[in-house]
């Protein structure tokens, strides 16, 4: 890794560790007594760890000019392994977390093994440690490929890359020892949120340079997506995350908003954290992958345009939903609903164009556990996308809201959607990434996607079960017009339930554990499967390949 | 239209300010007039902010990550107040930086809990929920009733609070501390300056059993004991009819 980097960048790059570890340093002494303590003794450590291993290679040659005609992809190598590292631990304190609901007693008498800072870990390790080390190794692989250009240098990456890990690993640590924000999917404290606005720039800049180093006239639309992505995640990010810090020595801070505002804001993050973080940033995965691995162009480039356009527009004003009935004013609630549904418009464009492009390659998603993986996502997206509109409607939302049948949803999209399209574009670049001619073993992703689905299926009746059954018996009226049932009763109504939860949980999770042997076997230096030198490198002439826009 | 983006996707940053463009609007329409809507939140007059033990308490709450389980939203739907008592209003939470309206009931809501139980059977039940309700899969929280307090920093905290519009005044923020220590403990001599500064009608009680030590407990449930009582604008009819 180190030696990739010119002298000057290894320069650079102890110039960035040497800061972080002072930052980290002045955290400790700062936050003496306070938890924040702990965390500038663990930037510190990172700090110096980071500039130990750029010493070390620090003499090491100098990479060759002809390094400039291929792609750089040892930082799309290194984020597939991470994510595949937060995948099963986040997913396996999610398990843990189901088993909790059903059997309460399957814990510690300590503080961070309870379930308010376990279930944190598991939505934070999910969605920011698997999810978005996914989007950021995918990311890097497509801007490359789909742009026919290097990237710019060697060490933006790796800051991206690395500096993200740590925001990751500092907001899952703090959960354990009660450091958070209690704001949902947004739960780090400041200086962690001001820590990932410097890595989101970097990446941002990242970004946009190798685009304009490309090759081609045209940006694809995966990288409209992806740049979506970076975009909105920062604007959500700095807004929602606005605090006052009770002291620069202090963990703790008080949002700038309170009450009904805050919980406006909130929740235009929350749920445009579906939208840009699981929704745009995947969809650019789809874009890109889904095509590829069927051998077909996107169907339609007008389909691409609309539904980029109307998820880009319309998203970002269905937030309101998740507050119907509550305090938030009913003019914004019910503009909250209205975009909702229409909302289900470009979803199902672009779901129906990702379908719609497997025409003429079904005979592969038969054959293909990998391109099965990317074909049952977009299912499971325009499922999700479905259900979410539908939930969206005031008088539905007064059953489902509260219950089970939004954690339901959520997996639906999460497990269905968002980790089968990772799964899928992780078997698809995996060999492509360590020149391999194939996965280790095509009958392990099979195994995995079928693990996959039964687990996700499991999952999800569960939870619709679940829910609709509470939300039912909350409502439900003795006949002298009473409630009929406590909340105890609804409560032990959900037990079953719990337990089909768990299991279907644990099924994902053996799954993942399939993929991250396979993932392993391909990779491993030496492995069985040969080397091969299809070339993968920015060529001087345009090639008529899949990837332009189907006009 | 088609032809006109055909040019845009060429303009890497035109395609970039064009996202932006279009994405903050939404959120524009919807959150800037909350700030500038006057009924947005209704008058509350003689609603007190929470006192330094009870912000502590919150700051447990949020901590343990209750939040995760336990709304305190009751929704203007008619099992919700018959279940919970009258339905929240914009202004019981407009001193709660962050508010803590929550997602999900896997708990029953707590928006009205404060006087419900008795401060033992709090105690109790967070030490062990399944002593007083045996179907409960509610966490245990014994670690609450074993740590004491930190209250040296209540100040800072409180004057954090005046900072995002919480009106403490400068009495609040310098006695914050012995503000703490005086509501765990009614035989404090300070236990009179506390309620003259946040009202008669203020807990002042061991609320852990304990007097000797101000625990975690002691703030969690002083806190839990508030919850829907920092004004009584729910209760009266002519606030609601204004706020709707």
């Amino acid at each position: 890794m180190v030696s990739e980097l010119t002298i000057a960048e290894r320069e650079r790059a102890m110039g960035i560790c040497g800061l972080v570890a002072l930052a980290g340093l002045a955290m400790a002494v700062a936050g003496n007594g306070d938890p924040l303590q702990v965390h500038g003794f663990l930037v510190l450590l990172a700090g110096v760890a980071m500039l130990f291993v750029v010493m070390g290679g620090y003499f090491a040659p100098e990479p060759q000019a002809s390094r400039l005609a291929s792609y750089y992809d040892s930082p799309s190598r290194a984020g597939i392994v991470i994510a595949m590292i937060w995948a099963v631990i986040g997913m396996f304190v999610g398990v843990w977390v189901a088993a909790l609901l059903a059997w309460p007693e399957l814990t510690f008498d300590a503080g961070w093994a309870s379930f308010g800072r376990l279930r944190p870990v598991h939505t934070t390790g999910v969605i920011f440690g698997f999810g978005g080390n996914a989007l950021i190794a995918t990311s890097f692989h497509v801007m490359q490929r789909t742009s026919r250009a290097r990237m710019p240098d060697q060490l933006s990456p790796w800051f991206v890359l690395i500096g993200y890990n740590l925001f990751c690993i500092l907001a899952v640590s703090g959960y354990f020892i009660g450091i958070t924000q209690s704001k949902e999917y947004a739960e780090p404290e400041w200086y962690a949120d001001i820590w990932l606005v410097i890595v989101w720039v970097t990446y941002f800049l990242l970004y946009i340079r190798t685009l304009a180093r490309r090759k081609e006239p045209h940006i694809y639309v995966a990288n409209w997506y992806y740049l979506a992505f970076i975009l909105v995640v920062a604007i959500l990010h700095i807004v929602n995350g606005l605090a006052v810090p009770v002291s620069l020595g202090s963990a703790k801070s008080y949002s700038l908003f309170s009450g009904v505002q805050d919980a406006m804001t909130q929740w235009w993050y929350g749920h445009n954290a579906v939208a840009f973080f699981l929704t745009a940033g995947f969809l650019g995965m789809l874009y890109y992958y889904l095509p590829k691995q069927a051998e077909r162009p996107i169907y339609s480039y007008r389909m691409s345009i609309i539904g980029f356009w109307g998820i880009t527009f319309f998203y970002m004003w269905a937030g309101s939903h998740h507050l119907h009935y509550t305090a938030l004013p009913q003019w914004v609630q019910t503009l909250g609903m209205t975009f909702s549904l229409t909302l289900l418009v470009p979803s199902w464009i672009a779901a129906a164009n990702a379908l719609l492009t497997l025409n003429g390659a079904w005979d592969k998603v038969r054959d293909d556990a990998t391109l099965r993986f990317m074909m049952m996502a977009a299912v499971f997206y325009g499922l999700s996308t479905f259900e979410g509109s539908f939930m969206a409607i005031r008088a539905v939302n007064s059953l489902s809201h509260y219950t089970d049948w939004t954690i339901g949803h959520v997996h639906a999209g999460a497990l269905g959607w968002v980790a089968m399209i990772i799964f899928g574009a992780f078997y698809a670049a995996v060999p492509k990434l360590w020149k391999r001619p194939r996965m280790y073993s095509p009958a392990l992703i099979e195994v995995h996607f079928w693990l996959a689905l039964a687990g996700t299926l499991i999952y999800v009746f569960a939870m619709w079960n679940s829910g609709i059954i509470q939300g039912l018996m909350w409502r439900t009226y003795t006949e002298s017009g009473t409630l009929a049932y406590s909340f105890t009763e609804t409560m032990v109504a959900m037990h079953p339930y719990y337990i089909a939860r768990a299991i279907g949980g644990l099924f994902f999770l053996i799954g993942a554990l399939v993929g991250c042997y396979n993932i392993w076997m391909t990779i491993r230096p030496g492995a069985g499967v040969p080397g091969i030198a299809e070339p993968d490198v920015p060529l001087p002439a345009p090639s008529p390949t899949s990837l332009q826009p189907a006009e | 239209m088609f032809s006109t983006h055909y040019k845009l996707e060429r303009k890497s940053m035109g395609l970039a300010l064009g996202i932006m463009l279009v994405a903050s609007i939404g959120g524009l329409v919807e959150i800037a007039p909350l700030f500038t809507i006057d009924d947005t939140v209704e008058a509350a007059p003689g609603m007190r902010t929470y006192t330094p033990l009870e912000l502590a308490g919150r700051n447990i709450y949020i901590r343990e990550g209750c939040y995760a389980c336990h709304s305190q939203m009751i929704r203007t739907l008619q099992d919700d107040v018959e279940r919970y008592g009258p339905y929240s209003l914009a202004a019981e939470s407009q001193y709660d930086h962050p508010m803590l309206w929550g997602s999900k009931r896997t708990g029953p809501d707590l928006a009205r809990v404060g006087g419900k139980y008795s401060d033992d059977w709090q105690v109790a039940h967070l030490i062990n929920p399944r002593a007083v309700v045996p179907q409960s899969v509610m966490p245990a929280y014994g670690w609450l009733a074993r740590n004491r307090l930190r209250t040296e920093d209540l100040g800072r905290h409180l004057a954090a609070q005046r900072k995002v519009g919480v009106p403490y005044t400068d009495a609040m923020i310098e006695h914050a501390q012995a503000d703490a220590i005086a509501q765990a403990d009614p035989d404090d001599s300070g236990a009179g300056a506390l309620t003259e500064r946040y009202g008669e009608a203020t807990n002042v009680r061991a609320f852990d059993g304990n007097r000797e030590v101000v625990t975690e407990m002691d703030a969690l449930v002083a806190y839990l004991q508030i919850l829907g009582r920092l004004t009584d604008a729910a209760y009266e009819p002519a606030a609601k009819e204004q706020g709707r």
